[in-house]
C-alpha cells in the first residue's frame, strides 16, 4: 500500500488527536447521518432485501472459492475483445506496469476516475515520481488532491471538509493545476460545482490517456464496469486514447446476471439511491483506443487463505459499515492510516498488509463490536466475527497478556473466584472511585468506579440457601 | 422445568442485587431456580481481546455446569449473545488460528461442539425467558419512576430481543417508560474497548448521555450491568443525579417493597 502512512502512530493516538477537532467530529456526523437515513429508507422499500444480499454474498463467495478459474476466463474474454491483460503481484508491480504504459504514449498527463486500488497502490505519487501528472476527477477527489490532503471516506473522500474550506481550496489551489477559479467564487454548493466543472473539462478535452478502477470484472465476458454519480467517470472512460484500468483480482463475478443483484444492492447502500445515475462497461478495446488491464493481488491471496478473514474480500465498497459505525463517526478516515477506514479497513488493512506495525495490529482493536456494521453490510460480512479473529492473531502486550492469563487462572474455578471476591470485598475501602492505578486510569479518566460489594451474590447464594456445592 | 441462573462473573463480583432481584422475580412467577454453584464466567472477555484458548476453557466449563438444566436464564444481553452466537463459531472454527493449541485432539473439538449444540439452544436472556418461556409481559412489578431504555447493542443486534424488554417495562404499574434519543447506538463500552480506545469510548459515552438527559428520566435501564456500569460511571461523575438500573431489579420491584 501507499508508504505515505509508514510510519503513523497506533489508532488510539490518532483518534484521541481526530476527536480534538470539534469541525471535523460536526462535519462527519452530519454526513454519516444523513447518508444512514437516506439508506435506510431506501433500503426498507425493498421488501426482498434480505434475499438479495444473500444472493450478493452468494455470488461473491462462488466467485473466490474459484476465483483463479474466474479470472483465467476473464483474461480470455478481454484479450478477445482486443485488451491487454496484466498481472500484478504486489504495489510496486502495478505502478512499474502504470508506469511504462503511460510512458509508451509518450503523454505526461492522465485523468483519472476515483479508484481504491489506485489509491491503494499509492498511484498518483508513483506517477509523480515518474514526472507524469495525474488528476483526480471526481469532485470530492479533486478537492482531497487539490488539498495535498487524504481521504478520509471509502465514497466521500471529502467528508471530512465542509463548504468553506473547499471554496479556500479551489481558490488556492486550482489555477498550480490548470483553469484557475472564479475570482468571486463563493461557498454556494452550486458555484464550487460550476468552478469544478470547468475545470474539468479543460482536462478532459486534452488527455490522451485516462486511468481507471472498476466496481466489477465480469469473467464471462471480459466486461468491467463503473458506478459513479458525477459523469466524470464516463468522460475518463470514453474520451482518452489509451486507457488503464487497475482492477483488484477480488472484483470478479462469474456471469453478466450476476450484475443485477450488485446494480440494486450498491447504490442503495452507498448512496441511498434506487438506481446508480451512471453505470458505464466496457469490454477490451473500443474502436481506435487501446485498453489495459492489471490485475491487482497487492495482499488479497493472503486474505483469502485467512478461512475466517477471506469474507472481507467479499466487500464491493459501498461504505454503509463506515456510515453507521459510531467509531468511524467520531474519528474519522484518517485515523485508521489506509485507504480503507472504518470498520471494513479494520479488517481489511490488517488482511491485506498483515500485523506488523504497530498500526495496523491496533486496528482491529478499533471497535466496540457493537455490529452495526454487520447489520448493513450488502453482502453480509460478518464484520465483528473477523475482528475478533484477527484480534486473536494480533501480538498481545506482555502486560496485558499476564493480566489476561491470571484472570483466566482464577475464573477457571469457583474456588478461585470466590477468594478473589473475598479479598476484593475485605479491601473494598481501599479500591479509589476515582483514580485507578496502572491501565484502570483510562477508565477513571472519566468514569467512577462502582463501590465493590460487601458480598458477592455467591456468598448470599450460600448464606441464606445454606447448600454448599462442591468446589470444582 | 429446572431453571438454572447464570448470574455472570461481573454481576457475581460487582452487582449481586441483580442476581438477587432475577431470583426474586423468578420465585415470585412461579419458576424454581438454581445457581449451580461451579459457575464462573462465559469466556466473552478473554474470546473479544483476541484470547481464545482461554476463552475456550471457559466455555467449556460453563457447557459442563449447564448441562442438565431445561432453561438457563442471564441477566446480560452480552453474555447470552456469547454463549448463543460466539459459542457455535468457536466450535466450527476451533484450533484455526493455533492448530492443536487447544483442541489438540479430534475428539476433544467434537465433544465440544456436541456441548455447544445441545446446550445453548435452551440460553435465554432474562427478558426472552420471561416472554417466550413464561409467556408473561405482565410480571406484577410496581415501580412509579420515568424510566428510559437502552436496548445495548448485543440483546439488540447479537440475540434480537427486539421490544421485549420494553413491553415488560410498559406493564409495570406506575412506570412511566420515555423513549431515548438514538437507542440503538452504541454506548461505547465494548468491553476493553472502553479501555483501549479510551477517548473514542468516553465521546461514545457523552453522546448516549447528553441523550439519557434529553428524555429527563429519572432512571436508565437497561439488561447489561456492563454498560451501565460504564455509563453509571460517567453520569456519577457527572453528578446527573440519574440512577441506572438493571431491568431484573425493576421488574422485581413491587408495592410491599416501599
Ligand atoms: S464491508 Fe460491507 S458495508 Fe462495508 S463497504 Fe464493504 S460491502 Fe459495504
Amino acid at each position: 500500500m501507499s508508504g505515505t502512512f509508514l510510519g503513523m502512530p497506533a489508532f488510539p493516538r490518532n483518534a484521541e488527536k481526530a476527536l480534538r477537532d470539534s469541525q471535523l467530529r460536526f462535519n462527519l456526523r452530519n454526513a454519516t447521518h444523513t447518508i444512514r437515513a437516506r439508506r435506510a429508507a431506501v433500503v426498507e422499500e425493498l421488501p426482498d432485501w434480505d434475499r438479495l444480499r444473500a444472493a450478493g454474498k452468494a455470488i461473491k463467495d462462488d466467485a473466490l472459492r474459484n476465483l483463479d478459474r474466474y479470472l483465467v476466463r476473464a483474461e480470455e474474454a478481454v484479450t478477445r475483445a482486443g485488451g491487454h491483460v496484466h498481472w500484478a503481484a504486489d504495489a510496486a508491480e502495478a505502478g512499474r506496469i502504470v508506469v511504462d504504459l503511460v510512458r509508451a504514449t509518450g503523454e505526461t498527463e492522465v485523468v483519472k476516475v476515483k479508484s481504491m486500488a489506485t489509491q491503494e497502490i499509492g498511484l498518483n505519487e508513483v506517477l509523480r515520481d515518474a514526472g507524469i501528472v495525474a488528476a483526480e476527477t471526481d469532485l470530492a477527489e479533486l478537492i482531497v488532491q487539490l488539498g495535498d490532503d487524504w481521504p478520509s471516506h471509502i465514497l466521500v473522500p471529502a467528508i471530512h471538509r465542509n463548504r468553506a474550506e473547499i471554496r479556500e481550496i479551489f481558490r488556492e489551489r486550482m489555477a498550480d493545476w490548470g483553469r484557475p477559479a472564479p475570482p468571486d467564487l463563493t461557498d454556494d454548493p452550486a458555484a464550487l460545482a460550476e468552478a469544478a466543472r470547468r475545470h474539468l473539462r479543460e482536462r478532459f478535452l486534452t488527455a490522451k490517456v485516462g486511468i481507471s478502477g472498476a466496481n466489477f470484472l465480469i469473467a464471462e465476458t471480459g466486461t468491467l464496469v463503473v458506478l459513479e454519480s458525477e459523469g466524470n467517470g464516463r468522460m475518463c472512460l470514453t474520451l482518452p486514447r489509451t486507457l488503464i484500468s487497475v482492477v483488484g483480482i477480488e472484483k470478479v463475478l462469474p456471469t453478466w446476471r450476476d450484475l443485477e443483484v450488485f446494480l440494486q444492492l450498491l447504490p442503495r447502500s452507498s448512496t441511498g439511491e434506487r438506481m446508480n445515475p451512471y453505470t458505464s462497461t466496457w469490454t477490451g478495446a473500443a474502436e481506435g483506443q487501446e485498453f489495459h488491464l492489471i490485475l491487482l493481488d497487492n495482499g488479497r491471496t493472503n486474505a483469502l487463505a485467512d478461512e475466517i478473514g477471506r469474507q472481507a474480500l467479499r466487500c464491493i465498497r459501498c461504505s454503509a459499515c463506515l456510515n453507521v459505525c459510531p467509531v468511524y463517526e467520531r474519528v474519522g478516515g484518517h485515523a485508521y492510516g489506509s485507504v480503507y477506514p472504518g470498520p471494513i479497513g479494520a479488517i481489511l488493512t490488517p488482511l491485506l498488509r498483515g500485523t506488523a506495525t504497530d498500526l495496523d495490529a491496533s486496528l482491529p482493536y478499533a471497535s466496540s463490536l457493537c455490529g452495526a456494521c454487520y447489520d448493513v453490510c450488502p453482502v453480509a460480512i460478518d464484520i465483528p466475527e473477523v475482528l475478533v479473529h484477527l484480534r486473536a492473531k494480533v501480538p498481545h502486550p506482555p502486560a496485558e497478556r499476564l493480566g489476561m492469563a491470571a484472570a483466566g487462572w482464577t475464573l477457571n474455578r469457583q474456588a478461585r473466584l470466590r477468594l478473589a471476591q473475598r479479598a476484593a470485598s475485605r479491601l473494598r475501602r481501599l479500591v479509589p472511585r476515582r483514580r485507578l492505578p496502572g491501565p484502570g486510569a483510562a477508565w477513571t479518566d472519566t468514569r467512577d468506579v462502582p463501590a465493590v460489594p460487601e458480598e458477592s451474590f455467591r456468598e448470599w447464594w450460600r448464606r441464606t440457601e445454606g447448600r454448599e456445592g462442591g468446589d470444582r | 422445568m429446572r431453571v438454572g441462573l447464570f448470574v455472570t462473573c461481573v454481576n457475581d463480583t460487582l452487582f449481586p442485587g441483580t442476581g438477587k432481584a432475577v431470583v426474586t422475580l423468578l420465585r415470585r412467577l412461579g419458576c424454581a431456580v438454581e445457581f449451580p454453584e461451579g459457575q464462573t464466567c462465559c469466556g466473552q472477555m478473554h474470546v473479544n481481546s483476541g484470547y481464545r484458548d482461554e476463552g475456550v476453557r471457559l466455555a467449556r466449563g460453563f457447557l459442563e455446569v449447564f448441562a442438565g438444566y431445561d432453561a438457563v436464564v442471564v441477566p446480560s444481553g452480552s453474555c447470552a449473545a456469547m454463549v448463543r452466537e460466539q459459542y457455535p463459531k468457536l466450535a466450527a472454527g476451533m484450533g484455526a488460528t493455533r492448530p492443536g493449541a487447544f483442541a489438540g485432539a479430534h475428539r476433544g473439538r467434537t465433544r465440544f461442539a456436541a456441548a455447544v449444540a445441545a446446550v445453548t439452544p435452551r440460553v435465554y436472556e432474562l427478558s426472552e425467558f420471561l416472554v417466550d418461556v413464561l409467556g408473561r409481559t405482565d410480571v406484577g412489578a410496581y415501580f412509579p419512576h420515568r424510566v428510559t431504555y437502552h436496548p445495548t447493542c448485543h440483546s439488540l443486534r447479537g440475540l434480537r430481543v427486539g421490544d421485549r424488554p420494553t413491553r415488560l417495562l410498559r406493564a409495570v404499574r406506575g412506570l412511566e417508560l420515555v423513549p431515548l434519543p438514538a437507542a440503538d447506538e452504541c454506548c461505547g463500552f465494548g468491553g476493553t474497548f472502553a479501555v483501549k480506545n479510551a477517548a473514542v469510548s468516553a465521546a461514545m459515552c457523552a453522546d448516549k448521555i447528553a441523550n439519557v438527559e434529553a428524555t429527563g428520566a429519572e432512571v436508565l435501564c437497561a439488561a447489561d450491568n456492563s454498560c451501565l456500569m460504564h455509563l453509571g460511571g460517567t453520569l456519577s461523575r457527572l453528578r446527573t443525579g440519574v440512577r441506572v438500573m438493571h431491568l431484573a431489579e425493576i421488574l422485581a420491584a413491587t408495592e410491599g417493597d416501599r
